[in-house]
This record gives structure tokens, C-alpha cells and sequence, in this order.
């Protein structure tokens, strides 16, 4: 290999401070969660305690953290399925060109580039003026998928652009059904992708704020949650909260890579015999 | 299946269709049909009035508002450009190996999967009064008094605009450059290209899709934006989504629908505007 040249070093410097940029505020909080007793929201450190951890398990502390976590998770789930679920469907859709198909994709481009706040009125409108009940499984699950879906389709979009066709075309040579070919033949070889696609449908729904923001109704959802702590909470348990949260989020997303990881890598070991000399 | 490939295309995309329409299409009619309503002080009620409109655009705030929310656009957007073209630019082209190319974009995009809100909470302990900067630069002997202006100001707005959206720049712009052919890269150097001749003539150029695709996340992003600016600015500057979000407050939703409507039409005229440079089917 050539040597380096020396724009690669100073690129690599610029790079360590992009990621000191994105990681530096997060670890800072990391750090100070874990204050003494007697301390505040900036260092320096006054001793160190799990205090700020404790007070989050006790009851009525710091508002309904707990349940609010109950209810961001059970949507998380709700809004992953739902996502891959359709996006699937539309991406299979969107294989061949049909009449509107223009007009649709050009909304799903609306719905990711649409001001949140937009979306969040209107639904509250709409609910309230219908008089139906505003509830976070039913108007903030909905105003929720306008933000994952779009996300879930474009990488469908990339997908299938990418998909060699010649396996369906060989699954229908052996007479399999389309239904067949869909279950056994693409869904097989996209699966990486939808562990992509929910890990988007989760992450997004877990930590959304605005859309939720006029569509939760009176139960609220975590990151409504801690945002209304932000304006009354001055102490280290808004840094435990969020650094108990960031944790869950980490957690979440390394199981979803580890799984696409893991599928990829038995699709390569098991998706094929080329070169083994069996016959 | 069926044999009709629009029978069969539209009943796979059904289930897509019904949500865009009930939480997407519905919502945007209902504000639009709102923003004509009339209020009193506790209640809305249905009507056709332009009062709405004839305030918003009869009130000098408005226009400055609207500035402020373009001001924070473009430079949230220049630096976001400027940070993002870097880094896609040394992963795609000085990071040798895939596996680490996905391992550093991997490091890059993890933060977007996490809460935007704590990533803004985040920056108190840095930023603050008696913060780690002001206590740096003291240290240092650059100021002796702390500066008052890093917190709640326009600057911690924009820096926290940047600290979220830059990834938006990253993937769209480090995608194009991964498709880019490394043979013509080669081909400029045999011609003779220095290095900057190679990024400026070749790569930039070729470039110019994923720029754009990113260009209109981090602009339609920002200008739709309520949050940051309230939590990042301690409710001292404004933007649109501010400003919709204090009628909202005060129950004024007919009022908040018409500041809705204008900023719709001022994004969608942007994103008309940049997509006159890029077709994105092509670049999925």
C-alpha cells in the first residue's frame, strides 16, 4: 500500500473532534449523573453516589417516570411492527410503476420533510374537534408513523434497487407460487434489512417529541416526560434519567445491529455451497 | 396476485396509502380549513374569515421571525455542509478497509437513534455560567469574566442545531460519494489533477445529489423546528414553530393554523426549489 499522504492525518484529527462533538455533551452527562448528594448541575463533582439513580425508583419522586417509560416502550413496539409491516408492503408496491405511484412517493417524501409541528396540530385538530378521545396509542401512534414510515420506505427503495432479480425468476422456473416467492425466496434475503427498518421504527418512536408533543393526550410519553422536567427539575436526576435512557437506547440499537450482524453473516455461511465441490 | 399490476400495486400500498391520508393529507386540510376559523378567548368556532391571515401578514413581527427562522437555516446549513462534506469526504475516500468505513459511519449515525432532547439537556453542564467552557477558557486566561452569551443565546441554538442535524449531511453525502468510480479519481491524477483539482473538479460535482438530499433535510428540519430554539435559546429568541407553538399555548388555533400554512408553503417552495437540482428516485 502507498504511504499516507498528510491530508489523511489532518482529516483523521478532524474526525476525532466530530466525534468528541457528538459523544462529548452525552459522556459529560454520563459523568455528572453520578454527583454526591450535595451536587449540582455542573462540575466540579461534589463526591460520588448512585443518589440520582435511587431517586428515579422512588415513588412519585420526580413525576410518573416509570409509567411514562411503559408507554414509550409499548408504543416503541407498536410503531416498529406497524413500520415494517407496511413499509414491506409498499416497497413491494413500489416495484412496479403504477398509476399514482408518483403522487404517493412525493407524500412520503412530504411526510419526512413536513414541519413536525404540523402534523401534531392538525391530528390534535382533528381528534378534538371530532371529539375522540386524543390518546397516545391511538393519534400520537399515528402521528408517530408519518415520521417512521418515510424513513422505512427509503430503505425499502434502496433495497429493491438492489435486488438481484434473478432469484424470483428462478424460484418461478420451479414453479413456485408469487405468494412462494415472496415468503421463501425475497423476504429471506431482505431480512437484514428490516431488523434496519424496525431498529428505525423503535428508536424514532421511543425519543419523538413534537409529533407526540399535541397527539399523547393526558398520559405522556417519556421524552414529554423529560421535557417537562427540564423547566422544573434543577438537579442531578435529570442526568440520571437521561443517562438511564441513553443506556436503554445503546442497548436497543447494539441488539438490532447485532442481529442484522448476525443474519448477514449466516447468509454468507449458509446462503450458499459456491466453491464446496458438492454436487 | 392479481393481474392488474395497479389493482395489485395500490392494495400492497393500501395500508401506506390509509395511513398518509388519515394522519398526513387529513391534518394538513384540517389546518388549512382551521386557519380561516374564528377564536374567542376559551373557544374556536367555524367560519370564513382572512382575519387570520391579514394579521400574520400585516404584523411586522412576523417577517422577522421568518427572517430569524432563515437565519438559522442557512448558517445551521453551512456548517452542517462544511462538517458533513469533511467527514463523508475522509470516510469514503482516506478510511482504506470497509469494515471500518462501516464501523466509523456506524459511530456517526448512532447518536440520531438516541433522544434529541437529552443531547440538548446535555449541553448545560458544558455551557453553563460556571460550565466547563467558561471554566477552560478562564483557566487558560483567555477571558477573567465568564461569558454569558454561550447559553440560552443564538449561538447554543445553532450549535445545537449542528450538533443534531449534521448526521443528515453525513449519510446522504457520504452515500453519493461511495458510489463514486475510485477509477476516475485515478484518471484525474494520471491527468495531471492536484488533490484539490480532484475534490473540487471531480468529486464535488459528482457530489451534488447527496449535498442536495441532505441540503433539504437539514433546511426543512431547522425551519420546522419549535424545540430546540425554546429549550436552547431559555424562550428568548423566535422561530416560526415558536411562534405557532405560543398560539397553540394561548388556544389560538386558528391563528396557529395560519402561521401552519405559511410556513408549509415557504418549506415546500424551498425544497421545490433545491429539488430542481436533484432527482431523488434516481438516488435511492
Amino acid at each position: 500500500m502507498e504511504p499516507r499522504p498528510r491530508s489523511f492525518y489532518v482529516l483523521a484529527a478532524f474526525f476525532a473532534l466530530f466525534l468528541a462533538f457528538l459523544y462529548g455533551p452525552t459522556l459529560t452527562i454520563a459523568i455528572l449523573s453520578f454527583q454526591g448528594p450535595g451536587g449540582g448541575l455542573t462540575f466540579p463533582m461534589r463526591g460520588v453516589s448512585l443518589h440520582w439513580f435511587a431517586d428515579l425508583f422512588e415513588q412519585q419522586a420526580v413525576g410518573d417516570i416509570w409509567g411514562s417509560f411503559r408507554r414509550s416502550f409499548v408504543l416503541g413496539l407498536m410503531v416498529m411492527v406497524t413500520t415494517v409491516v407496511v413499509s414491506v408492503m409498499g416497497g413491494l408496491a413500489f416495484r412496479k410503476r403504477f398509476a399514482g405511484s408518483a403522487v404517493l412517493f412525493y407524500l412520503i417524501i412530504t411526510s419526512l420533510v413536513i414541519p413536525s409541528i404540523l402534523v401534531s396540530l392538525g391530528v390534535g385538530l382533528i381528534w378534538s374537534q371530532s371529539g375522540l378521545p386524543v390518546h397516545w396509542s391511538t393519534s400520537g401512534f399515528g402521528a408517530q408513523l408519518t415520521w417512521t414510515l418515510p424513513f422505512g420506505l427509503l430503505i425499502m427503495f434502496a433495497v429493491f434497487n438492489r435486488f438481484d432479480k434473478s432469484y424470483e425468476e428462478a424460484a418461478r422456473d420451479l414453479g413456485a407460487s408469487n405468494w412462494q416467492v415472496v415468503r421463501h425466496v425475497v423476504l429471506p434475503i431482505i431480512a437484514p434489512s428490516l431488523i434496519g427498518v424496525a431498529l428505525f421504527g423503535f428508536t424514532l418512536s421511543y425519543d419523538e417529541f413534537a409529533r407526540t408533543l399535541l397527539t399523547s393526550g393526558s398520559y405522556n410519553t417519556l421524552p414529554l416526560e423529560i421535557f417537562g422536567m427540564t423547566t422544573n427539575v434543577t438537579t442531578p436526576v435529570l442526568f440520571a434519567l437521561g443517562t438511564l435512557t441513553t443506556v436503554f437506547s445503546l442497548l436497543v440499537i447494539a441488539g438490532f445491529l447485532g442481529i442484522a450482524w448476525l443474519m448477514r453473516r449466516r447468509q454468507a455461511t449458509k446462503g450458499s455451497d459456491a466453491g464446496k465441490g458438492l454436487v | 396476485m392479481l393481474k392488474n399490476r395497479h389493482v395489485s400495486g395500490w392494495l400492497m400500498a393500501s395500508p401506506l396509502a390509509l395511513v398518509l391520508v388519515v394522519f398526513l393529507i387529513a391534518p394538513i386540510l384540517m389546518i388549512v380549513v382551521v386557519s380561516f376559523w374564528g377564536a374567542t378567548e376559551w373557544s374556536i368556532y367555524p367560519a370564513f374569515l382572512w382575519d387570520n391571515y391579514e394579521f400574520l401578514l400585516t404584523s411586522e413581527v412576523t417577517y422577522r421571525v421568518f427572517l430569524n427562522t432563515f437565519k438559522y437555516a442557512f448558517i445551521t446549513w453551512v456548517f452542517a455542509l462544511g462538517i458533513g462534506f469533511t467527514v463523508a469526504y475522509f470516510l469514503a475516500f482516506h478510511v482504506r478497509s470497509l469494515t471500518w468505513q462501516v464501523a466509523l459511519f456506524l459511530l456517526c449515525t448512532i447518536p440520531f437513534w438516541t433522544s434529541n432532547i437529552i443531547r440538548m439537556i446535555s449541553w448545560i453542564p458544558f455551557l453553563g455560567r460556571n460550565g466547563l467552557a467558561n471554566s477552560a477558557l478562564i483557566s487558560w486566561g483567555v477571558i477573567d469574566e465568564p461569558l454569558e452569551w454561550l447559553l440560552f443565546s443564538d449561538f447554543s441554538v445553532i450549535l445545537a442545531f449542528v450538533h443534531l442535524y449534521t448526521l443528515f449531511m453525513v449519510v446522504p453525502i457520504f452515500n453519493t460519494m461511495m458510489r463514486i468510480d475510485k477509477s476516475l479519481i485515478e484518471a484525474a491524477a494520471d491527468a495531471g489533477a492536484s488533490g484539490w483539482q480532484t475534490l473540487w473538479h471531480v468529486i464535488v460535482p459528482l457530489t451534488k445529489p447527496g449535498i442536495m438530499i441532505g441540503t433539504i433535510f437539514v433546511v426543512t428540519l431547522v425551519m420546522g423546528d419549535f424545540i430546540t430554539v425554546r429549550f436552547m435559546s431559555g424562550s428568548q429568541s423566535a422561530n416560526v414553530g415558536r411562534m405557532i407553538q405560543n398560539d397553540i399555548g394561548l388556544l389560538q388555533y386558528p391563528s396557529a393554523s395560519a402561521t401552519a400554512v405559511i410556513l408549509l408553503i415557504t418549506v415546500l417552495m424551498v425544497i421545490g426549489i433545491l429539488l430542481r437540482f436533484v432527482d431523488i428516485r434516481r438516488e435511492l
